[in-house]
């Protein structure tokens, strides 16, 4: 009798607390579960296990990402010695003890000295200041072009067509950001090249201003898709708004749509200048590699030509001298530096364009 | 009369004349950069095709390349390019897709998991070079694979899963919540509603992001130039295991890479073929993801 009362009052018991029932020993409690054995409940709780653990991996992938590239550059800030990985360098230590090669690294050294000479023989240096002009000085050329030319066709695409030509011309903008980076080095390499010779009497055609236009042509499908977005989250009733004035579409898009959506426009320009900080092959293969101010000729002052000088970033750098550099020297700890300086540089521009993304969103 | 006065009212003032040229004249300007693209890209792919189109047959895809690569074809940069994206997709799709369901489907809306969603943003902005090196430092060298097959895809894994992700997360969102719903109200629990109800509900678009994360792994270099790609090897020719995981391999993006740069005296149409094959192969791809998601966006009945 009272086994029968509490069989009936069961489920609405449970109902508050769907956690504790699932115990498999008491299936009379439960007929919607009757069929399912310990083994079943056990599974499911092993697989959310799992979901969860992928879950978090991003985490554990950015965090190894930075501790595995620091772990490789660290000794420099520890180690007086470079291992007895170069027997000459050795010898040379031992000939000159004042040798810069067997010096403590500086930091600061590394951080304002121009001077890139890692293979050296008598005075290895390591300054990565002309490596950072050139990555950022490229990568500004490049939002130069692409940022007009970037939110241009993403106020084009979201807002003067529709229909099949709105369709069509998101798939080729998903088809262009899918080209890959050596192709598009090789591009620069045998079409730019001539080309840029030819128009501008250019001594070379490996220059800034090849790398920079590869750049602006890669960064441009991410800016269009974000800058698209961030046009599409502007309330219609704006539009409607100014429609119902009398305005024609460019002056909804001058007065109205810009200044709603700056802040996605500006986080979409900020991903671009992230892609194109970061790309390594196409500025490896078109910008000329050479460790190089460009604003600076040989007699000290302002070069207009700048934009036909030939740079090297801290990108191609590492791709270029990494498979050169003896594993555990200063060469190969200095690289992986660089890859530290690399990470935290498109972290901050990645998480401000994210906070602006974000701040969108609660709006 | 009143006709007159309406004509009057409504006729074109200088004003309006302006506002309509301006109009017109920005409209012209917008789509002259939304062509600013399209042009070079068509250009650019002609021109390829048009330099590379006399080495490309069957046999230039079927045979190993010889004399310092100068000459043969690239069947053992192909099979690797085959390798490195079939092992990293084995890696990567699994881990990307649950991941994928837990930020969907398990996540709430708190610190800790806003956290996460920066990690995924963050990982998608790493440069690829950094990505090298981090697979250098910890499959490479810390858990001693050595430079192999199986380094090069873990790296290219990590780097390619927040394409997964990205394209998952947007798959489960798009199930109407009232689906679950009514899947929970019939008793069944998250997971047998995520099994039976999201999952093959959504599958559609979990592939689109599979397919493009294969596109995106087949062209990409820098991190596996120093995690398990080689410049020159070779193979049996028409094995398909002619590469073992903890060999070394070439890769398509690499190769063309290598004989651009590295190689003097190649012919000249031998760089532009390899461009082509690898352009080629991830833009049909990449074209497959876009026709499967057409299709099946209009067959959806929600």
């Amino acid at each position: 009798m009272a086994t029968e009362l509490q069989t009936e009052l069961a489920p609405e018991r449970a109902a508050p607390k769907p956690a504790q029932p699932e115990r498999g020993s008491a299936p009379a409690n439960k007929p919607a579960r009757a069929g399912r054995g310990a083994l079943a409940i056990a599974g499911e709780k092993l697989i959310e296990f799992v979901i969860r653990l992928c879950g978090i991996s991003a985490i554990i992938f950015v965090f190894s990402i930075f501790f595995f590239v620091f772990r490789e550059a660290a000794p420099l800030f520890f180690q007086k010695h470079e291992p007895p990985a170069q027997p000459e360098a050795v010898v040379e230590r031992h000939a000159d003890d004042h040798s810069p090669a067997a010096k403590k690294f500086a930091l600061k050294e590394f951080l304002f000295s121009k001077e890139w000479y890692p293979t050296s023989q008598s005075n290895v240096r390591f300054g990565v200041l002309a490596l950072i002009v050139g990555t950022l000085s490229v990568t500004a050329l490049a939002m130069i072009i692409a940022v007009p030319f970037g939110l241009g066709a993403a106020v084009f695409v979201s807002e003067f067509c529709g229909g099949k030509i709105k369709e069509t011309l998101k798939i080729v903008i998903e088809l262009l950001a899918a080209i890959p980076s050596v192709v598009w080095g090789f591009i620069g390499l045998t079409v730019m090249n001539p080309i840029i010779q030819d128009l501008f009497h250019a001594p070379i055609g490996l220059n800034m201003l090849n790398g920079a236009i590869l750049l602006a042509l890669m960064s441009v499908p991410i800016m269009v898709s974000i800058g698209e977005d961030s046009l599409k989250a502007v309330p219609d009733s704006f539009r409607e708004a100014g429609l119902a004035l009398g305005a024609t579409r460019w002056q909804l898009v001058y007065r109205v749509l810009l200044p709603a959506a700056k802040n996605g426009l500006l986080a979409a320009v900020l991903l671009g200048v992230g892609r194109a900080v970061g790309e390594t092959m196409a500025v490896l293969m078109a910008t000329g590699h050479a460790v190089n101010i460009p604003f600076v000729t040989a007699d000290g002052s302002f070069n207009p030509l700048f934009i036909f000088e030939p740079v090297r970033t801290l990108t191609a750098t590492i791709a270029a001298e990494l498979g050169e550099a003896s594993e555990g020297s200063q060469h190969y700890r200095v690289l992986f530096l660089i890859g530290v300086l690399l990470f935290s540089m498109t972290f901050i521009v990645n998480l401000t364009a994210d906070l602006i993304i974000r701040g969108i969103k609660k709006r | 009369m009143i006709a007159e006065t309406t004509n009057r009212l409504f006729a074109e003032t200088p004003l309006v004349r302006k506002k309509q040229r301006r109009e017109w004249v920005a409209r012209l300007i917008f789509g002259m950069m939304a062509a600013a693209m399209i042009i070079p890209l068509l250009l650019i792919i002609g021109y390829l095709v048009y330099q590379g189109a006399p080495l490309i047959s069957w046999d230039f895809l079927t045979t190993n390349p010889v004399g310092g690569m100068r000459r043969g074809g690239i069947w053992s940069a192909l099979l690797g390019t085959i390798w490195l994206v079939g092992v990293s997709l084995l890696i990567a799709a699994p881990i990307g897709v649950m991941a994928a369901v837990y930020l969907n489907e398990y996540a709430r809306d708190n610190w800790f998991n806003r956290i996460i969603n920066l990690a995924v943003i963050n990982l998608a902005g790493v440069p690829s070079i950094v990505h090298a090196l981090f697979g250098l430092g910890a499959f490479v060298l810390f858990a001693r694979m050595g430079r192999s097959v199986l380094a090069a895809s873990l790296t290219l894994a990590i780097m390619t899963l927040p394409v997964i992700i990205a394209s998952t997360r947007e798959a489960l969102a798009s199930v109407p919540r009232t689906f679950r719903e009514a899947c929970w109200n019939v008793g069944a629990t998250r997971w047998q509603t995520i099994r039976r109800i999201v999952l093959p509900n959504s599958i559609s678009g979990i592939l689109t992001g599979v397919i493009l994360q294969v596109s995106r792994t087949a062209g990409e270099t820098a991190p596996i130039m120093f995690t398990g790609a080689v410049f020159f090897r070779s193979i049996s020719e028409g094995d398909f295991f002619a590469y073992g995981l903890k060999e070394q391999c070439m890769a398509l993006s690499m190769h063309l890479y290598t004989v651009t740069t590295q190689v003097t005296g190649a012919p000249k149409p031998l760089p532009y073929a390899i461009a082509v094959v690898l352009l080629g192969t991830v833009l049909l791809v990449n074209a497959t993801a876009i026709v499967l998601r057409v299709y099946l966006r209009s067959r959806k009945k929600w």
